[in-house]
């Protein structure tokens, strides 16, 4: 990954999206497990706008950067979307992780927010990650030879 | 808060927080997540981080393959709990929030979300927020599997009476 040639002020504007991304996850409640399971229930489904209208803005972003930009000004990255090879691997890891989501109501970035909200219990669900991501990991390296897949980014 | 649109009063019953709350934080989310792109060209997904973070421990090819992002993916992970912090101090309840839902719960639930996102290559930002706004089928295909599952998992759990 051609990331080595960065510029000053990487990390401080990682460091801004993020600020900016945890702000609307504890803004919407979407940090709040509760409000997520309400919502898997149909009591109240306002969490449709925040999916669908944060994907609308970061769309537009998506949309709009290769038209008006030569290229990201602090990498030597290109204007790319984010599209991920299709196989079966989407299906069976969308439908454990739909358990999972539907189980505690918590998802990845969610759940770091939810730290940020004074939510020690999430502490359970966020060692659970970890423990899951190493375990399918170590699953997925026992045939190592086929390990050499190119990185993704999500 | 937000006024809502006439329209949706009819539909009240289904939103009775409103709507306000939820679009003006999902804006921020995908404003955060442009910001990133605009600047870098990354698509910024939070379950990386895991896998990513797992390459200070462990050798294996698997995490491995992470660590030339694995340092901006901590700074990014690191600034989403202080972004919902700044939340909670100035328009939130100040810190005190405390879910109510199980801790087998959300134990068990993480750990099959480590192992779903993972293997589905991507959560409800990597796949929600940006690869639904790179308009990409596998990142549609994906949303629309785990959303169904989740709410036929929630309504299940609800059904057998497990509260909260």
């Amino acid at each position: 990954m051609a990331d080595t040639d960065r510029h000053p002020l990487f990390m401080p504007l990682i460091a801004l999206g993020g600020l900016v991304f945890g702000f609307g996850l504890g803004f919407s409640h979407m940090a709040r497990p509760e409000v997520v399971l309400d919502f898997l229930q149909f009591e109240d489904i306002g969490l449709l706008f925040v999916m669908f209208g944060g994907a609308l803005v970061s769309g537009t972003a998506y949309f709009l950067a290769p038209k008006l930009l030569d290229g990201p000004a602090l990498t030597n990255r290109r204007f790319e979307r984010r599209l991920k090879s299709f196989d079966n691997n989407v299906l069976v890891g969308g439908a454990v992780f739909g358990v999972g989501w539907g189980l505690s109501g918590i998802c990845p970035g969610a759940a770091y927010a939810s730290l940020g909200v004074g939510n020690l219990p999430i502490l359970w669900a966020i060692a659970g990650m970890f423990i899951g991501a190493y375990a399918q990991g170590l699953w997925r390296s026992r045939d190592d030879a086929s390990d050499a897949s190119p990185a993704g980014t999500d | 808060m937000v006024l809502d649109p006439l329209p949706l009063q009819v539909f009240a019953e289904y939103f009775p927080n409103g709507i306000g709350r939820y679009a003006v934080g999902g804006l921020f989310v995908g404003l955060g997540a442009g910001i990133i792109y605009l600047g870098t060209g990354i698509s910024a997904g939070a379950s990386t981080f895991l896998e990513s973070t797992l390459s200070y421990a462990s050798g294996r090819s698997r995490f491995q393959q992470y660590v030339s992002s694995r340092d901006w993916r901590v700074v990014f992970a690191a600034s989403i709990v202080a972004g919902a912090a700044i939340y909670s101090l100035t328009l939130g309840d100040g810190f005190r929030y405390s879910t109510d839902v199980q801790v087998w719960r959300l134990f068990v639930g993480g750990i099959l979300v480590g192992v779903g996102t993972r293997v589905g290559k991507g959560c409800t930002s990597g796949h929600g927020i940006c690869g639904v706004g790179s308009a990409s089928r596998t990142s549609l295909v994906g949303v629309a599997t785990f959303l169904l599952v989740a709410i036929g998992v929630a309504q299940l759990v609800a059904a057998i009476g497990v509260s909260p």
